[in-house]
């Protein structure tokens, strides 16, 4: 192979984003203490820089953000007519669209991902699915629900840190349309775009109490999810944990929405188009360090071109480059925290135990932060714990297949159902391969698109309920 | 002469995979009427039995999702058409088992008849109203369909034999699923004797499987079945057991369906019993030359 072509660096300036070195909780419209005084950091995964001190929100802190979120439903925000409630959601995505620049350098910062992504994924997809869901304030009764469909109360969300922003415009901009107040917990590791979300909050004049943000850890989700005051919960993370918050809610009246793990298959012909696929592939596995429910975690190839396939992989996989997430030209950033990349080790290691053999791309690992090189194992087999388990990182288990209908076995072959790939330039395979995906999102010739008009969530351990789209209205409305 | 006649008895026998079998367990339990006199001796089912059901259901899964729509609601049609057909005898047996005047057993027999031509007419239509063309931002093809969750174990209302029953299992084979469902506890013979209607009705073997005995004994071991892809709690009375079955469902994550004790089974349904135990699958695919 050729020399590659270096870049210059192109970093984006982070002085457009201006962090104070601490952050209180925002419960009733303003920033306040912690009720017990205890606090945690957050840091840049890419340099483990220490980004901001944030609260720890305790069971006395959900309270009170419970309570003002119940004020603020019964006395302001339930009572607002649709079309009213709607201008709040315009203006909050017109102010997301304004300061886009600066929440894509914050993402960027806390989380690890590229600029690249938050620029162009991220953060359009946060304006996006705000400007979509303000048009359904004034229309719900035209969604389908029922003549008069209402509000179910206060809503408990609880947010990954894989798409910080992105999942929280996913579980506010719903919940608001349909007038709902919301309590929201960020994820532990990246709280800050959520904390510069209330602020433009406070900039859009939302109502006090209307949404309330609890930064803190799993104990704080757990008080929250589970107070009495709040009517729906709405969670995105690992199955493990959407299974810990369904069982405590058995027996409640609390409506509930997950949307969990998954372990994609990826399932490519003998007669896609190769090149396209292998694009398809790496933003299937690669996008965003692989931290994505919906990742195509297994390759199932079709036998006659697997060597083709791997060939063409390898090489696309040599070109990505890894490295600081604000430089313009970086492909892969850093995982996000060092528990995730432990995890992501241990995964990998018992592909080698386990007789997978391992190839990673050439690249060089930064000294400082959290970083894995994207990955690929060969020689898998279904019984491989990286076949069935979820990595939630930069790592591809490749598998085979000879036969459409041992492609829709293996592929069905996962107690997950989130989504699937298929590459094929045969339309009624397209088609008889996605009747037969058990998957909530299949993807043909194209891999991780999202769109708020376009229905998301899982089949079987992958959750339930849809967040997108008038399907996304349904776990709001009573 | 004919009052010396001996009437020849049915026996109850549970309905599995489309036959008829006693329960594994060779138990029984005494049923009466709602005046406290003998009815019949009703099959026990047992965990076996429960887990024999869920078997016959994720076997008849992909042949009965796989028919057209157009075909499944032909299908239902038939039962009700049969169910029709023996509406005496169901008079008679909901009659005797819920304690109802000869009008108002007619009444509810009428109405679970009614019930089957809605579900049957909404097979075909599902998809068109759940379903959805969606306007994404970008060159793609996006649509969004109405699939069958899958394998539903429901426990039956206890209130309502046969109206309560159909309302529960009907709107699961409407789309595609498949369903085990506990008959009402004390007035199981109704659903036994709706098996007879399924069985000749072309509804393939598996599609319904219907269970007498006690649902605290059964319901656990069906709830945390990992085969078991959703779980209607409608008929069950005790909070405690409720609750119990519905953590033990989120060990797999079943889609769970909350008890229903006051329902109005003589209300128009609406669509939301057809909605929660379906899935919405969404299709991507660009669009270029």
């Amino acid at each position: 192979m050729s020399e590659r072509f270096e870049y210059a660096p192109a970093p984006e300036s982070r002085a457009i984003v201006d962090l104070s070195t601490s952050y209180g909780l925002f419960i009733d419209g303003e920033f306040t203490a912690g009720a017990a005084d205890t606090s945690f950091k957050t840091i840049n995964p890419a340099t483990e820089e220490v980004l901001a001190e944030v609260t720890e929100a305790g069971e006395k802190d959900v309270d009170a953000a419970v309570t003002a979120a119940r004020r603020a439903y019964e006395k302001a925000w339930g009572p607002m007519p649709g079309r009213e409630r709607a201008k709040y959601l315009y203006r909050i995505a017109r102010i997301v669209q304004e300061r886009n620049r600066e929440l894509a350098v914050a993402e960027s910062l806390d989380n690890g991902k590229p600029i690249r992504e938050s620029r162009d994924v991220d953060l359009p997809l946060v304006a996006a699915w705000f400007f979509h869901y303000a048009g359904w304030a004034d229309k719900l009764e035209h969604a389908g629900y029922g003549p008069d469909p209402q509000p179910v109360g206060v809503s408990g969300q609880v947010i990954p840190w894989n798409f910080p922003l992105m999942m929280l415009a996913w579980k506010i901009a719903p919940a608001l349309a349909c007038g709902n107040t919301v309590v929201l917990k960020p994820a532990e590791t990246t709280p800050l775009t959520a904390l510069l979300f209330a602020e433009i909050c406070q900039q859009a004049d939302l109502p006090a109490g209307v949404v309330n943000i609890l930064t803190g850890a799993g104990a704080t989700g757990q008080a929250l999810v589970t107070h009495q005051g709040v009517d729906k919960v709405a969670f995105t993370g690992s199955t493990e944990v959407g299974r810990a918050i369904a069982k405590s809610l058995a027996g409640t009246d609390k409506r509930v929405t997950l949307e969990l793990g998954g372990k994609a298959a990826n399932v490519v012909f003998e007669d896609a188009a190769l090149d396209q696929a292998v694009e398809g592939i790496v933003n299937g596995i690669f996008f965003n360090q692989g931290h994505v429910c919906c990742a195509g975690s297994r390759l199932l190839v079709q036998e006659s071109v697997h060597e083709d396939v791997l060939a063409r992989l390898k090489a696309r996989m040599a070109t990505l480059r890894l490295g600081d997430p604000l430089d313009k030209n970086t492909d892969v950033g850093a995982i996000n925290s060092a528990a995730q990349l432990a995890r992501i080790r241990e995964l990998s290691a018992t592909g080698d135990a386990e007789g997978a053999e391992r190839w990673s791309a050439p690249c060089e690992l930064p000294d400082h932060g959290f970083w894995f090189a994207p990955t690929l194992f060969t020689g898998v087999s279904q019984a491989h714990r990286i076949a069935r388990e979820e990595i939630f990182g930069p790592v591809l288990s490749v598998l085979t297949f000879r036969t459409p209908q041992e492609a829709v076995a293996k592929a069905n072959n996962t107690p997950y159902g989130l989504s699937a790939g298929v590459w094929t330039e045969k339309g009624s395979r397209i088609l008889w391969m996605a009747e037969r995906l058990r998957a909530g999102v299949v993807w043909a010739n194209t891999f991780n698109k999202f769109d708020p008009a376009s229905p998301f969530g899982g089949y079987k351990e992958s959750g339930y309920g849809r967040e997108g789209g008038r399907h996304g209205l349904e776990g709001y409305l009573s | 002469m004919s009052n010396d006649r001996i009437d020849v008895r049915k026996t109850y026998k549970l309905y599995i995979g489309g036959a008829f079998p006693r329960s594994e367990s060779g138990r029984s339990y005494v049923v009466n009427d709602a005046k406290g006199r003998f009815l019949a001796n009703a099959a026990r089912a047992s965990r076996k039995d429960g887990r024999d059901a869920v078997v016959a259901a994720r076997k008849a899964l992909p042949g009965w999702v796989g028919r057209t729509a157009y075909n499944r609601g032909q299908v239902l049609y038939r039962v009700a058409e049969v169910l029709e057909g023996r509406r005496a005898q169901f008079v008679d047996e909901v009659g005797r088992g819920e304690g109802l005047s000869a009008r108002k057993a007619e009444a509810v027999v009428d109405a679970a008849v009614d019930r089957w031509v809605w579900y049957a007419g909404w097979a075909d239509k599902l998809a068109q109203v759940l379903g959805n063309a969606n306007p994404v931002a970008g060159p793609y093809f996006n649509l969004s369909t109405p699939e069958a969750t899958g394998v539903v174990v429901a426990v039956a209302p206890t209130d309502s034999s046969l109206l309560g029953l159909v309302s529960v299992v009907a709107p699961v084979v409407t789309s595609g699923g498949t369903v085990v469902v506990l008959a009402a506890e004390t007035a199981p013979l109704p659903a036994i004797t709706l098996g007879e209607v399924l069985a000749p009705s072309d509804l393939p073997g598996g599609v319904v499987n219907v269970l007498t005995g006690q649902v605290g004994e059964i319901a656990p071991w069906l709830a945390s079945h990992r085969d078991v892809d959703a779980l209607d709690l409608t008929g069950v009375v005790d909070e405690t057991l409720a609750q119990s079955l519905e953590a033990a469902a989120a060990g797999t994550l079943t889609r769970v369906r909350r008890p229903e004790p006051a329902a109005d089974w003589t209300a128009s349904p609406g669509i939301d019993r057809m909605r929660w135990v379906l899935e919405t699958k969404t299709v991507w695919h660009p669009i270029g030359v």
